[in-house]
């Protein structure tokens, strides 16, 4: 077997930034001084404000090191299932930095942005492409942001059409924030469960769709990595009854140029930049969650709306019905530059040749892992596959144990215990930007750790042996939160 | 396709080991009657080069500094951002890594967002700070459910001298929720007229933008005594946190919950997003928190480490009870603004602050001086009003194409407001910038 | 976590069927969270209780209690007022899993109908149903 990719190295202890510097310090070039001092009201104006001195050798060391402490998708593997770690191509970062667009105001007359506004007016066409459906928004910032949007919008729909509905369908393998993005606009989730198939079944939706039901809420494929085969005869289901469908698109990485959603029955949909367009996720943020309607639904989309008249680009604001406003301003501006290019990179044999490769991918992971790893649907897969701690009770392993194990191999762990239909679920979605050598290396880590957990336990209940730090009291940190130094 | 690694070869033998024949092969669970069999309508795939080509057009076309100089504000500022912070920005660990919810390998990131969450707290006078909204508007809409959580009080009043697309986006979040928004209006002296709290009763929250949408300071020491007066929570937002460098804290004022922007801490404008939305209260209120929280701990060897905690507020664990929707926030914008704090330094931040001021003061004084109106006297920070004469918007063109941009309208947002242009100066437009400024509109 | 026969399920309780105890003393009833409850929930870090005066009926939500990556919520196993919140559970939260009977008590109840404790099922009861559901 090839060597391990998890070794050790030199990783330096930094302080806390105010654990350092000195009083005098600065890491700011301050401005000339051009006009005269206007001291304010003393009654206005602070008497301190305690932030650390540093100097610009202080902040560069101190944030040099905390970057080594972290693993990205440029460091390694990041199979996080739902997640759509792909690589992040570095022409997007450099579109995005463009002085045209990082100075831009987005209040100047429309004149003044002809560039951003056209890109918009593009990107949403793309969108609208690649979905199948009618118009999209730039608005959500992420995409639970989206979901929200989607769910303001059916809301809107139904109160124009004089009826008040008070629920949502929501399938039980459903990410946390549908159910969340369904109460925050005020409806009910009602929950429908996933068959033995782990899809849902066309009875189980039809016997609870009624008059008061807004719509469902599905996500397709679904995060078992299946896809909803029946979701046709569901939409009807639906629709026959005055509801919507809602698709949660963050798996749509799995099906461009193979589905088309607007063709199945979905009347609103959300997709995820930073998931399936390839910007990156930055530890946590920002996104952006682009909304796609069909065209019943297009009255109601957020203002202002990029327009094109006389072969230039305005702001629209007059749409009686909109929604109003999600943000503040048109959205994430920056990560939409990034996935505008990844889309003109890629060009369209390339987004579906990505999605032909994620699948095979997560198909070829599943293959050959089944027989280390329970897997509770036993069927081809889409982009991502579950898998389950199930085999390695016996030995008193957890899915956890592996997931931390797998840190000293060299490699993020896959998601752990989502969907919640599956305990102890494992669930890895390797994207089509892993190569089959990598992926054969993570298969290979996966069947060490299955055997360590036969021969030495210990060694996965120990670790992360080889991180900045080992496992870490999380009870205590949310009994005695400590928030902020 | 350079991100595209598999060979024709990985492609043949790993679908030997599937037994199946062709890539396509691979949608066997896809119904016939779903499937897309065209080709998708978008552009033939640009290389590297044309896609620089291109997009250096589309960029040429924007109306940016330095050909242009702007002195528009309006809740998207101008600022220096340093060359270090850019640079420690671009950093892939960061940049490439995602939410830390595996803790041990996520140290990087965790160890930075407490270090931003106890900055901001500080700089708002507040106890705990959350990990990162959308922005300053999704903050303050955030702010105003969570007040309506913890009072179980279904009414909020907002001031109509709140950003008006913030005060939009909480209509739009309110909407649903049957939950009631009264506007407090204005006074001739450019702040929140609060009289109307008197006859007000069962309020969650009153929300007051400081210094608000006309650049001017609001009495939040009187308003929010008013607040509390009325059992309601005091919620205090801002679109310029520079501000908060020189002037006294929300939080030293009484505010119970602050939800305001952080753009100006070292993130570009960039057409208005990705911004910073900043959320923070006293410690009584964090199991309310909506958004992720970063805590310090120790680790099994007793060394001190970080983790994402109170995570059963949150959407994945607690789901439709949860205290908001968010999974994914705006942690590199917050993660910039760190270093941008980190960088300024305490007395740094209040010497930028301080010329914010008093260049805004310099233009302020000499288009009062070349006789036009300056309608509230207030005293303001980076941002004022000013009356123009009528047919001003034929000057605000002419300047433009002498490239000045010379403040925003407000009458689209402020129909009784004709002529009145909201300008702003910030560190980046000199003496000289204003000088011309103030000739071009005198002439 | 344990197994079903080492949960602890004393005689002088009676046990709701989401794992609430409730002890008759004198005239009030004092309730918490039982051993299963406890051991499978794991490491308690929060248990928000309602306040003094709140009215709650048999199976109303009346508290939930939360572990580091789960919630649960409380129902009242006897309708009555609440007159004392067991305020030690603020600092100390792992009381429920170190005393669930003692010192982890979450809330004491004026009944308003003492024959709704003969609903609930007797130590012996509650051991059977936890054997079957296993």
């Amino acid at each position: 077997m090839k060597e391990s990719l998890g070794a050790t190295g030199l990783l330096l202890n930094e302080p806390l930034l105010w654990e350092k510097g000195k009083k005098g310090r600065c890491g700011f070039s301050l401005p000339r001084r051009d006009v005269e001092p206007c001291p304010l009201d003393e009654a206005l104006t602070r008497q301190g404000l305690d932030f650390p001195d540093l100097s610009e050798v202080d902040v560069v060391r101190h944030y040099t090191r905390l970057a080594q402490w972290n693993f990205g998708v440029d460091t390694g593997m990041y199979p996080l299932g739902s997640c759509t770690m792909k690589y992040s191509p570095k022409t997007n970062e450099k579109q995005a930095s463009l002085p045209g667009f990082t100075g831009a105001h987005p209040l100047l007359p429309s004149g003044l942005s002809q560039g951003a506004l056209k890109m918009m007016f593009e990107f949403e066409q793309y969108l609208d492409e690649i979905t199948g459906m009618h118009a999209t928004t730039l608005q959500p910032a992420a995409g639970a942001h989206g979901e929200l949007t989607g769910m303001l919008i059916i809301y809107a729909f139904h109160k124009k059409q004089g009826a008040q509905r008070s629920k949502i369908i929501v399938p039980d393998t459903a990410h946390g924030t549908n159910p969340a993005s369904v109460s925050l606009c005020g409806f009910r989730p009602v929950p429908v469960t996933s068959n033995e198939q782990g899809i849902l079944s066309v009875e189980a939706v039809a016997e609870i769709m009624d008059q008061d039901t807004a719509g469902i809420m599905v996500t397709n494929p679904n995060t078992l990595g299946l896809f909803e085969e029946n979701i046709q005869k569901i939409a009807q289901i639906v629709h026959a009854k005055g509801g919507l469908v809602y698709c949660d698109g963050a798996n749509m990485n799995a099906v461009m140029g193979v589905v088309k959603m607007g063709d199945i029955g979905i009347d609103v949909m959300q997709l995820n930049l930073h998931k399936t367009f390839s910007t990156p996720h930055g530890g946590g943020g920002p996104g952006s969650g682009p909304v796609s309607v069909a065209k019943h639904l297009e009255p109601f989309l957020p203002v202002p709306r990029v327009v094109e008249e006389n072969g230039a680009y305005i702001l629209a604001e007059d749409y009686p019905d909109s929604i109003g406003k999600i943000s503040a301003f048109h959205g994430a501006f920056g990560v939409i530059i990034k996935a505008y290019s990844y889309i003109r990179s890629m060009g369209p044999e390339n987004l579906k040749k990505a999605s032909q490769l994620a699948v095979l991918n997560a198909n070829y992971i599943k293959e050959r892992l089944k027989g280390t790893l329970h897997l509770p649907y036993d069927r081809p897969c889409m982009h991502e596959c579950v898998f389950s701690d199930k085999h390695q009770a016996a030995q008193k392993i957890a899915t956890l144990d592996m997931a931390k194990r797998l840190m000293d191999y060299g490699f993020h762990p896959p998601t752990v215990y989502f969907p919640l239909v599956v305990p102890g679920a494992i669930m890895v979605e390797p994207t089509e930007t892993e190569s089959k050598e990598d992926i054969d290396q993570f298969i290979e880590a996966f069947k060490a750790i299955a055997n360590e957990a036969k021969e030495d336990p210990d060694l996965l209940h120990d670790a992360p042996k080889s991180c900045k730090v080992k496992r870490l009291d999380e009870v205590t940190a949310a009994r005695k939160p400590c928030l902020a130094g | 396709m350079i991100y595209l690694p598999h060979t024709d070869e990985d492609i043949f033998s790993m679908l030997q080991v599937l037994g199946v024949d062709n890539l396509d092969d691979l949608f066997s669970t896809v119904p016939e009657d779903c499937r897309f069999t065209g080709d998708l309508n978008l552009p033939e795939a640009l290389s590297e080069w044309e896609l620089n080509d291109h997009m250096s057009t589309l960029s040429n076309t924007m109306a940016v500094s330095p050909e242009y100089k702007g002195f528009v504000g309006a809740g998207s500022y101008e600022h220096f951002i340093p060359a270090s912070v850019s640079y420690l920005l671009g950093r892939s660990e960061f940049v490439t890594s995602y939410t830390p919810y595996q803790p041990e390998m996520s140290q990087g990131t965790l160890q930075a967002i407490y270090e931003y969450q106890t900055l901001a707290a500080r700089l708002l006078g507040m106890e705990v700070a959350t990990a990162s909204h959308y922005d300053g508007a999704t903050a303050l809409a955030e702010a105003l459910l969570m007040a309506v959580r913890i009072t179980k009080q279904q009414k909020v009043a907002i001031s109509s001298l709140i950003h008006p697309l913030y005060r939009r986006v909480v209509q739009t979040y309110f909407a649903p929720t049957g939950y009631e928004v009264v506007e407090l209006p204005y006074l001739n002296a450019g702040v929140t007229d609060a009289t109307g709290l008197d006859g007000m009763d069962d309020l969650a929250a009153v929300a007051i933008q400081s210094p608000n949408f006309f650049g001017c300071i609001e009495n939040l020491q009187v308003l929010g005594q008013k607040a509390h007066d009325k059992k309601s929570l005091f919620v205090v937002s801002f679109t310029e946190a520079l501000a908060y460098g020189l002037l006294k804290s929300p939080g030293t004022h009484g505010a119970d919950i602050v939800g305001g922007e952080g753009q100006s801490l070292g993130i570009p404008s960039s057409f208005g997003g990705p911004a910073l939305g900043i959320l923070a209260s006293g410690k009584k209120h964090m199991r309310s928190l909506p958004g992720r929280l970063v805590g310090k701990t120790k680790d099994l060897d007793g060394k001190t480490g970080f983790v994402l905690t109170l995570a059963t507020r949150e959407q994945h664990i607690r789901r439709e009870k949860a205290t908001s929707n968010i999974c994914t926030n705006n942690s590199l914008s917050a993660l910039a603004a760190a270093m941008y704090m980190a960088s300024v330094g305490g007395a740094g931040i209040r010497k930028l602050a301080q010329l914010n001021h008093d260049k805004a003061e310099y233009l302020k004084t000499e288009l009062k001086n070349a006789g036009f109106g300056i309608p509230f006297h207030s005293p303001t920070f980076n941002e004022f009003v000013v009356e123009f004469p009528s047919g001003f918007e034929t000057t605000h063109k002419r300047l433009i194409e002498k490239n000045i941009i010379a403040g925003l309208c407000l009458a689209p947002y402020y129909p009784e407001l004709a002529n009145h242009y909201l300008l702003c100066v910030t560190e980046t437009r000199s003496k000289n910038d204003m000088d011309a400024l103030v000739r071009e509109v005198k002439s | 976590m344990k197994e079903i026969s080492e949960i602890h399920l004393p005689d002088d309780v009676r046990y709701a069927e989401d794992h609430e105890w409730a002890r008759l003393e004198g005239g009030k009833v004092r309730i918490g969270l039982d051993d299963y409850a406890q051991d499978q929930l794991g490491d308690i870090v929060f248990v928000e209780l309602p306040q003094v005066g709140d009215t709650f009926k048999q199976g109303e939500e009346f508290a939930t209690v939360e572990s580091v990556k789960a919630v649960c919520e409380c129902y009242l196993p006897v309708s009555g007022k609440i007159i004392a919140v067991n305020t030690a559970l603020e600092e100390s939260p792992e009381l429920v899993n170190t005393s669930p009977y003692g010192d982890g008590w979450f809330v004491e109840v004026n009944p308003g109908d003492l024959s709704e404790m003969e609903n609930l099922m007797t130590h012996v009861a509650c051991m059977e149903k936890l054997k079957g559901a296993a």
